[in-house]
């Protein structure tokens, strides 16, 4: 763009070769192209393109060719249903152990904790910022069989004396909870602290006990956050392979374990293009439910409060 | 009124908040104190002694300064991609009115919302399709695409913050559209895009699904912790963390000092504003 044909033209008129009306008309799409490209090109079409590889047909060696093989979607739906479901039992529970964890907390957050709210989120975003890999690495030294905690647990007999936290499905929901804890937190803290708590106060004096004010006041209100919540801990956790990887074993291991074994080691692209597409697609509809109910802009926001 | 009855619930929220929040520290705490552990053979499991000898040498392990320079490069590289392009989509969003603009709206939105295991596939299976060869750069086009929502977004939210009515003022004085933009714009959007840039920084150094998928044979710093994971994590990449996470709280306090010190700037400079009827 250059300002120079501007300054020899009069304002209005027609000025090198483009009016200004038509430049008005071309800026936006000049700004949102290149991002726009970008996004198209390595976002949208590999995931479309996963629908062509998953009907593919041949073998690592020798490459795969187009076969149009549809029966790949029930056939791996039958084989790694095991997986598809403990990933979707994994997360569920996962989320709800971090409401049950996050609401109190972000509570507290928007409206006890005073002078130290501040304090209060930047501590729940700070562990965020050491690396996923050596937090998860960490849990593996808290939880492995000699450690101190289960040491302490095996005294008090919380676990039985052969027993281990390690290498089980608790170590694998729990490393998850630990990881989407804050996606949680976040959106609940967010619509919590925008409420207005003079309707509560109202509610209360009208004669509704403090408990009822809750279900009826402060919940309802807080209903958009508790939906990103969920959504942002439940969508991230069914994807989720590490803590499996790291925390559990073969028999923890979930469909994202399954997609990453299949592309990078065993090579069977098609089998797991054809997981990958079904988890986009069971995603997809869960956002575009989602995005019906409470809008786009504001589930995005919420994901980066 | 308060019952005794709201007491002992107001400190209950207050331990079991607490808690969660001893809960979120107690991986950072073990990595801290891992870092100073005196462990003989691979393994680092075990509490054995303090010693500084893994702090005196932070990269006496073979690979540990190549990923963790790769790691640093990739994230620069990603935070000023996805920055610029981030800022044009933004400014497209919020200052226009065009066709399309919902649906660029959604698509923007939509990778933040994917799992990260179908976002690394899908990209690998591209990449595959394409006959292209992973390494540096199918990581730098991966982590633009990653984070480049995350940009829009925050930047979004600024711009919709910001008065309008400056940007029209200066271009009712005679400015261009690009003079507006960089006198006035982009200087009111700084905050933004400082914060934009710290968070594609943190998210790009730290990801690991969509390398794991994309990297090849490049190695960068998630990936070599999770390939020395199964022989041992070395100490090294405890210090390594622990002086990150020194980082990013340093970081924290120079901002809070900048927001403090434009705070009383700002105090100062709106007592005349209203004698000028704005």
């Amino acid at each position: 763009m250059s300002s120079g044909g501007e300054a020899t033209a009069p304002r209005g008129k027609p000025g090198g070769w483009l009016t200004l009306r038509r430049r008005n008309a071309l800026l936006p799409l000049a700004l949102v192209v290149p991002g726009l490209l970008w996004l198209v090109i390595f976002y949208a079409i590999p995931i479309v393109s996963q629908l062509w590889i998953s009907l593919q047909t041949g073998n690592p060696d020798d490459g795969f060719a187009q076969s149009w093989n549809w029966a790949v979607y029930p056939d791996s739906i039958s084989e790694y249903s095991e997986q598809l479901l403990r990933s979707l039992q994994y997360a569920g529970t996962a989320t709800v152990a971090c409401f049950i964890i996050g609401f109190p907390l972000a509570y507290f957050m928007a409206f006890k904790a005073g002078r130290w709210r501040n304090l209060f989120l930047l501590l729940v975003v700070l562990p965020f910022f050491t690396s996923l890999i050596v937090r998860t690495v960490a849990w593996q030294t808290i939880l492995t069989d000699d450690s101190w905690i289960v040491g302490a647990l095996k005294t008090v007999g919380l676990i039985p004396p052969d027993g281990r936290l390690l290498a089980t499905s608790f170590a694998v929901i729990a490393g998850i909870t630990y990881n989407f804890l804050p996606f949680m937190v976040l959106p609940l803290y967010a619509s919590l602290e925008r409420m207005d708590r003079t309707l509560v106060e109202a509610a209360t004096d009208l004669y509704a006990s403090r408990w009822t004010a809750f279900r009826k006041i402060t919940l309802p209100l807080a209903g958009p956050g508790i939906f990103a919540g969920v959504l942002l801990t439940f969508i991230p956790a069914i994807g989720d392979y590490i803590n499996a990887q790291l925390l559990g074993t073969s028999q923890q291991y979930m469909i994202g374990n399954v997609i990453q074994s299949q592309y990078l080691v065993v090579r069977e692209y098609p089998t797991a293009a054809a997981l990958s597409f079904i988890m986009m697609v069971v995603v997809l509809a869960i956002i575009a439910a989602a995005a019906r109910l409470i809008g786009t802009k504001r589930l995005s926001e919420a994901a980066v409060a | 009124m308060r019952t005794p009855l709201d007491r002992l619930r107001d400190s209950l929220l207050g331990v079991w908040s607490v808690g969660a929040v001893v809960f979120l520290f107690v991986p950072i705490f073990v990595i801290v104190l891992f870092s100073f552990n005196d462990n003989q053979g691979r393994f680092n499991f075990t509490w054995q002694g303090f010693t500084l000898r893994h702090w005196a040498d932070p990269f006496g392990v073979e690979g540990l300064q190549q990923a963790f320079v790769t790691s640093i490069g990739l994230a620069a590289l990603t935070t000023v991609i996805a920055v610029i392009l981030g800022v044009c989509v933004a400014l497209a969003l919020v200052r226009h009115r065009w066709r399309g603009r919902g649906a660029t709206g959604g698509l923007v939105f939509l990778p933040l919302a994917t799992p990260e295991v179908v976002l690394g596939a899908a990209l690998l299976g591209w990449f595959l399709t394409l006959g292209f060869i992973r390494g540096f750069v199918t990581l730098v086009i991966a982590h633009v695409m990653f984070t480049l929502g995350y940009v829009v977004i925050t930047i979004r939210a600024r711009l919709e913050g910001m008065d309008v009515h400056i940007e029209e003022a200066a271009m009712d004085l005679g400015a261009n559209q690009l003079t507006t933009l960089r006198k006035i714009t982009l200087p009111l959007l700084a905050p933004g895009i400082a914060a934009a840039s710290l968070l594609s920084f943190a998210i790009s150094i730290d990801d690991f699904v969509v390398s794991n998928f994309n990297a090849g044979q490049t190695v960068t710093f998630p990936l070599f912790v999770y390939g020395a994971s199964r022989q041992g994590v070395p100490p090294q990449v405890n210090v390594i963390a622990t002086a990150m996470l020194l980082f990013v709280i340093l970081l924290m306090f120079v901002n809070l000092g900048f927001q403090r010190r434009a705070a009383r700037r700002q105090n100062r400079e709106l007592e005349p504003t209203p004698a000028l009827g704005l």
